[in-house]
């Protein structure tokens, strides 16, 4: 074993304890309009697609509690992001789907106001995105 | 605090082939913001398993509320997969819950 070898088996193992804490994406959760979230996420540019579908109220009464059901059906999705255009973190979540998992997820968020929900697929090396309007009535961020 | 979590795992169409394994798992957080005043504390990651495989892992913010619920579909599966849930919050805590699909 050369020491240059040896170096790289000792830097592997120096890393596997920073491996098992899970990866968040600092930037773009950290991001405060649509667009820079989208930047962080590696989608600056998504295509419209008419295969995302977003299953959501049309007025959510309670911003602090909105059910949001997404699937897309982009063939060989393999990711889903929400982003929820005016709150004042954007970016709601990333859900990576692995083989076995079907591109679905079911969640609740908070709403600080009326805002285009935006969902964006990741298939293929492609991003595509979809946007459906939820009106609030009383804004969540306080919760 | 972090509290107790709950998980269901079953068959969508009754075991029938070609059925899809429906997850629907509670996680017990406050999920508080930095709009709140009170200090942020949110689940960051979420992981779930099938068989101590990862088939979803999911990076979440503080707009995802408190007390999250989420749903998951898995292709397939069989009655008595095992279905494994994990999460971790922005202060290191965590917690896991598993469950046989029925």
């Amino acid at each position: 074993m050369t020491r240059r070898s040896l170096l790289a088996v000792l830097g592997l193992l120096l890393a596997k304890p920073l491996s098992v804490l899970a990866a968040w994406n600092e930037q773009a959760f950290g991001a405060k309009t649509a667009a820079d979230a989208l930047k962080g996420i590696g989608a600056s540019a998504p295509a419209p697609s008419k295969d995302i579908v977003i299953d959501a109220p049309q007025i959510a009464e309670n911003g602090a509690v909105v059910p949001v059901e997404i699937s897309s059906n982009v063939p060989g999705t393999t990711a889903i992001a929400v982003v929820i255009e005016k709150n004042p973190f954007p970016l709601a979540g990333r859900f990576e789907f692995k083989e076995g998992a079907l591109p679905f997820v079911k969640l609740n968020v908070k709403m600080g106001e009326t805002s285009d929900v935006r969902v964006v697929a990741f298939a293929g090396g492609k991003q595509f995105t979809a946007t459906r309007e939820i009106k609030v009535t009383i804004g969540g961020c306080g919760g | 605090m972090a509290g107790p979590m709950k998980m269901r795992a079953t068959l969508a169409g009754g075991g029938t082939a070609g059925a899809n394994t429906e997850v629907r798992v509670l996680m017990t957080h406050p999920m508080t913001t930095a709009q709140s005043g009170q200090p942020l504390h949110f689940i960051q990651n979420v992981t779930v398993k099938q068989n101590g495989k990862t088939v979803i892992e999911a990076e979440i913010s503080q707009a995802v509320s408190r007390n999250p619920v989420f749903s998951f579909r898995l292709k397939g599966g069989a009655k008595g997969d095992k279905i494994e849930v994990s999460w971790v919050d922005n202060k290191g805590e965590s917690n896991a819950i598993e469950t046989a699909v029925a």
